[in-house]
């Protein structure tokens, strides 16, 4: 039955989602319950002088907390202790929360909301991220950065030859934009403790930030069926999670609190904008001399996961090219604006975009075709990253050549006619891009090391029940693990099922994050499995199919086995200077997309994207390229739809899904998918982690097909009608 | 208002306002939670139902309309073998990833399948165009609904 | 999430209708729900009497009468598509109805309901002007009225409604022979947009001469508008596509959430441009 493996067999969830029957957080009716609603700052950055009722409102049943209320401490554990549950003296930005109110009905949780008081003494504000670092007023630290870090190769001041060539480039916040909103229900325990159900990526994370805020841990979080997260839901349910526990504790009864959209837009986090200057040489024949890449990012108001995100940048900012002197400088600073978070690609794809751009830059600077200079740099078999790792079994070029030849071999969409498109009046002019980018899995350096995943494997009569931290936030955990159990010990699927994602039962097996679920837990799962079998051959004395030997042993008690993840001893990482082993593997993508660009009005129309990853080895080709498509739509709606506005205050003016745009299936380009294996020996059955990687590419591919159509370079993000059109000679 | 309709095929009765969005009556009066709330103004269309045979976005509708009308959920689409087949293929196409958007996209595609339309893949996205997914690309989706429509053409 | 609390009625006859609307004008009326349920959720309205019309069969129907196409106001976007009548006369109106929002959307918006909302990015405006298209208003005290379409937007979401009128109907003349009509629409996406901009354009020529032209457009200002200068000039020659850059007399783009000035005038010159290149073929 290992066939199992590489068989693209339903989700296991897909049954209850397709019938209604999957229970999502607001599906979840829960009598007494009252609603939780959220006040917010208006300001960016105030002296909090003062909350009050409104004393002509009806106060009777609501439940009202503020900083004050706050049994623990007021803080949301995550990487540093800087940011508040509730805004106590100060608020930092816009939206902020400062008070939270539960009422029996939504009505008038909101109502209620809107008739507390906050009166504030405004102060100066950053908005602009250039203008954040060592000025005033300070956010954060002594110097307004959360994280900076540098990483050289070799010595680029000694490179003096070739030509040089240097570009800036820009991107925008993006949303996430899970179509479930952020929700969360707290429930009273019987031991005065709190139960958390919530639309989720990481129950420990809540447990973690939940112990800090309640000061007790008498709490579980279970996970409820998830309607996206991309991200998105990695931190924010923490927050969210502990306003909810704070008004049920307060109550003494459940509280639900679900986010309308609005609210959701211009309160959670955004991926972080980023400008890149790349100053780069370059020998006539386009080999890269030498790469100096100055990368900044705005992290908001506090500091959430900004560091790593950071960092994932500067890792990625070289591209997956060989150069041979490298020095990156990267920082992400503090503004007065809501803190932006972990959103799919994790700062990948802001340094992505502005190297791909670059090599478009350097291809036209030196009249070199842009496909041909990335075959000629991409790295090979025992070239040294920028930071010095010696790459193995890359998969640039089998995945640029697979992308090419299917862009030769599947047939173009014809540019059909849409209605309002202008019919023969328009003037649409064609054009194909193509990008490749890398992308390391799992977590950076020594992360794995410090998490220690564990995993849990209870085998009942035949029944084996999968104990894990990590959730199905729809990419398909709940499918692969089953999967993999069953391959391992080759008994039948229905012998394998997922406890429930609740921390009263599974064990920490790290956050849902980083394209490190199939591949790193993955492998957890597989090694639990396998030590399963062999605690049955011991308990039998004999070796034997997995499947006998548990027959024979049915009729006694349930057998559990514990297994954490053994991190690579090979891998060497030092985390001060960013040397060695960055990554256990990268996965590799080339996109080629074909669009059409209307001169008159800038309007892009997609007609094909086919994109080839290597992803070591699909687990389950369906749910494989089912996330490598969604993630390349992601990245396509960041290319040319989706633009955060802001006002002056750093407050989304388009807070709603008419003007927050994404691509519908109108929109979206027919895809071919093409999956290489290219099997990665430190993961399970040879897979590496995939989930993020298509977010990495498709924007510059995108950005070149405009330049190939039209002749308009566009080095931001987003490339919307407008800018196209601008751009266009 | 005493609402009167019939929903999934049974006889329902609610006591609500006459404003009330049908998404709440169904979700809260009825516990039909399979309509889902994603943006609360008909962009988004996780809350669409059938409603007398056209697709609705539940959040846009109110009781009042409702009155005597029939109303077909997700949860009553496996009464129809046709439709059934529908939600069998969006598993195994892989048409549903965080399932979030589902139910909105196989109520759509039930009007499809009801007014048996033969369309080609560039319609059938611009037919589902009012449903929103950020997990799947739509492709396969469109797999799903193409090939729903297909198995209904006569042979 | 917001309920509101209002009383509604729900006549059965437009006589009916428009004794409730006299007698109570705060009275909001309630076609398809389209625009009023979303205003009620964010807010933005919370109207004590609501008028739902749904169920009055007067307002329905699309059909021919002395040269003329009448579509009831509670005409829906579905049935504008799907209609043969308009298929052949006003051709524009239906490709508006097309790009309109999605199926959902289409299956309860009314063109009533547009006009009504007057947004100025409104799906149907734009071909309603360039066609000529004629308002019936009724009232239960002084009957039906009639107004042009281009002098019912009175400035942003204002209309020249009278608080105890309702709109009827919506006439359009037949098609004479030797128009030519065009609508495009322009946004960031192709479905379940709104527009940066609209535009509906319709000329008659005879002999190669402009004998009429009718220019209009959506989400550039407060309200819809025609380009009477640029109609003026291109009528009584043949079609000169330079003329488009006189555009810039007519119209004051603004900027919002959706676009900036400048892309607005950009886009709608070439639009226009555009359009008459290929007339002039």
């Amino acid at each position: 039955m290992a066939q199992l493996i590489g068989e693209g067999i339903g989700r296991v969830d897909g049954p209850a989602k397709v019938s209604g029957r999957a229970l999502y957080v607001d599906d979840l009716h829960v009598p007494g319950c009252y609603y939780g609603a959220t006040v917010r700052s208006t300001h960016a950055h105030a002296l909090i002088r003062g909350i009050t009722l409104n004393l002509d409102y009806d106060w009777s049943d609501v439940i009202v907390v503020t900083s004050v209320d706050i049994p623990g401490e007021n803080v949301i554990a995550l990487m540093t202790d800087d940011q508040p549950a509730l805004a106590e003296q100060v608020v930092r930005h816009v939206t902020e929360p400062i008070a939270l109110v539960a009422a029996p009905t939504r009505e008038k949780a909101l109502e209620a909301a809107r008739n507390v008081r906050i009166e504030y003494q405004p102060l100066p504000a950053i908005i602009d991220m250039a203008r954040s670092r060592g000025e005033e007023p300070r956010i954060f630290g002594n110097d307004n950065v959360f994280k900076k870090l540098e990483l050289r190769l070799g010595d680029v001041k000694a490179v003096t030859g070739g030509v040089l060539i240097e570009g800036e480039y820009e991107v925008g916040h993006q949303e996430q934009l899970y179509i479930e909103p952020q929700g969360v229900l707290a429930v009273p325990r019987e031991d005065g403790g709190v139960t958390i159900i919530g639309s989720l990526q990481c129950p420990y994370y809540v447990v973690k930030a939940l112990i800090r805020v309640l000061g007790h841990d008498k709490l579980n979080v279970v996970q409820a069926a998830t309607g996206g997260g991309f991200g998105g839901k990695e931190e924010y349910p923490s927050m969210l999670s502990a306003h909810a526990a704070l008004l049920a504790t307060r109550a003494g009864r459940p509280v639900k609190m679900v986010y309308r959209r609005d609210e959701d837009l211009r309160a959670t986090t955004k991926r972080h904008p980023a400008r890149v200057k790349l100053s780069t040489r370059v020998d006539e024949s386009g080999r890269l001399l030498s790469l100096d890449a100055d990368v900044l990012m705005d992290g908001g108001a506090y500091n959430t996961l900004s560091p790593v995100v950071i960092s994932r940048a500067a890792l990625h900012v070289s591209g997956p090219y060989r150069w041979e002197t490298a020095h990156v400088r990267a920082a992400v600073v503090a503004t007065h604006t809501p803190p932006n978070g972990a959103f799919r690609g994790f700062g990948a794809p802001q340094a992505m975009f502005a190297v791909e751009r670059h090599l478009d830059k350097i291809a036209r600077t030196l009249s070199i075709d842009p496909v041909e200079l990335r075959r000629m740099n991409l790295l090979r078999e025992g070239d040294l990253t920028v930071t010095g790792q010696v790459v193995k079994a890359p998969g640039g070029l089998l995945a640029l050549d697979a992308a090419l030849a299917a862009a030769d071999e599947s047939p173009l969409p014809p540019l059909s006619p849409i209605p309002g498109g202008g019919g023969d009046a328009a003037r649409r002019l064609p054009g194909r891009g193509v990008s490749v980018v890398f992308h390391g899995c799992g977590f950076t350096g020594n992360g794995e090391a410090k998490i220690k995943s564990k995993v849990i494997l209870e085998l009942q009569g035949e029944r084996i029940r999968v104990l894990t931290g990590s959730t199905d936030i729809g990419q398909g955990t709940d499918t692969i693990f089953p999967q993999l159990v069953a391959s391992v010990l080759d008994i039948p699927l229905s012998w394998v099922e997922m406890a429930p994602h609740d921390t009263a039962l599974v064990p920490d097996s790290g956050p849902t994050v980083a394209s490190r679920t199939a591949m790193v837990v993955g492998g957890v799962v597989d090694a639990a499995a396998r030590k399963l079998h062999a605690a049955l051959q011991v308990e039998a004395r004999r070796s034997a199919p997995f499947a006998e030997l548990a027959r024979a042993r049915r009729a006694r008690g349930p057998l559990r086995v514990e297994h954490q993840h053994q991190p690579d001893p090979s891998l060497r990482w030092d985390d001060e200077r960013y040397i060695g082993d960055a990554y256990p593997t990268y996965a590799w993508m080339a996109t080629v997309v074909d669009l059409a660009v209307d001169i008159d009005t800038g309007e892009v129309t997609y007609r094909r994207l086919i994109t080839a990853t290597d992803i070591g080895r699909a687990l389950n080709p369906v749910l494989a390229s089912g996330q490598i498509e969604g993630g390349a739509l992601q990245a396509l709606g960041w290319a040319t739809f989706e633009e955060v506005v802001t006002d002056g205050k750093g407050l989304m003016l388009n807070d709603r899904l008419t003007n927050y745009i994404i691509p519908t299936a109108a929109d979206a380009p027919e895809m071919v998918t093409l999956l290489i294996e290219n099997p990665y020996e430190g993961g399970p059955f040879g897979a590496k982690g995939l989930g993020e990687i298509p977010m990495d590419g498709p924007a510059a591919a995108v950005a070149q097909a405009i330049e190939a159509a039209t002749g308009a370079v566009l080095n931001r993000l987003p490339m919307t009608p407008e800018r196209v059109l601008e751009a266009t000679p | 208002m005493k609402l009167s309709f019939v929903v999934n095929g049974q006889p329902r009765e609610a006591e609500v306002r006459p404003m009330a969005r049908l998404l709440d009556v169904l979700r809260e009066d009825l516990r039909l939670t399979g309509a889902k709330e994603g943006c609360g103004e008909g962009e988004c269309g996780a809350c669409t139902v059938l409603l007398d045979g056209q697709s609705a976005c539940a959040c846009l509708v109110p009781a009042v309309q409702a009155q005597g009308a029939t109303v077909l959920t997700v949860e009553g689409l496996g009464d129809d073998p046709r439709l059934a087949r529908l939600q069998e293929g969006f598993v195994r196409c892989g048409a549903a990833q965080c399932g979030i958007c589902t139910p909105g996209f196989l109520m759509t595609a039930a009007e499809l399948c009801q007014k048996g339309q033969v369309l080609s893949r560039a319609e059938v996205r611009d037919a589902v165009a009012g449903n929103l997914c950020r997990c799947t690309g739509y492709q396969k989706i469109i797999d799903a609904v193409e090939e729903a429509l297909c198995a209904d053409q006569p042979r | 999430m917001l309920t509101s609390h209002a009383e509604v009625l729900s006549p059965r006859s437009l006589q009916e209708a428009l004794t409730a609307k006299a007698s109570h004008p705060e009275t909001v009326a309630l076609a398809g729900g389209t625009d009023l349920m979303v205003l009620i959720e964010a807010n933005k309205l919370a109207p004590s009497r609501v008028l739902n019309l749904w169920g009055v069969q007067e307002l329905r129907g699309i059909d021919a009468q002395d040269g003329w196409i009448r579509l009831g106001a509670l005409t829906t976007w579905t049935e504008l598509i799907h209609s043969t009548l308009l298929a052949d006369h006003a051709p524009a109106l239906v490709e508006a109805a097309q790009t309109c929002g999605a199926a959902q959307i289409r299956n309860r918006g009314t063109l009533g309901g547009n006009l009504a909302n007057a947004s100025p990015a409104g799906d149907s405006l734009p071909p309603l002007l360039a066609l000529d298209g004629v308002v019936e208003l009724g009232s239960a005290r002084r009957g039906l009225r009639r107004v042009p379409i281009e002098r019912f937007f009175l400035g942003y979401r204002k209309t020249a409604l009278e608080r105890d009128e309702l709109i009827t109907a919506i006439y359009l003349p037949a098609r004479v022979d030797g128009d030519e009509t065009f609508f495009r629409k322009v946004g960031t996406r192709r479905a379940q947009s709104i527009s940066k901009l609209s535009f509906c354009g319709r000329v008659r020529r005879q002999g190669g001469q402009v004998t009429l032209a009718r220019l209009a457009f959506g989400a550039l200002g407060p309200v819809p508008l025609r380009a009477h200068t640029v109609e003026v000039a291109l009528e009584g020659g043949p079609v000169r596509p330079q003329l488009a850059e006189l555009l810039l007399n007519d119209i004051r783009p603004i900027a919002d959430v959706r676009s900036t000035a400048e892309y607005r005038q950009r886009a709608a010159v070439n639009v226009l441009r555009g359009w008459l290149e290929s007339l002039a073929g």
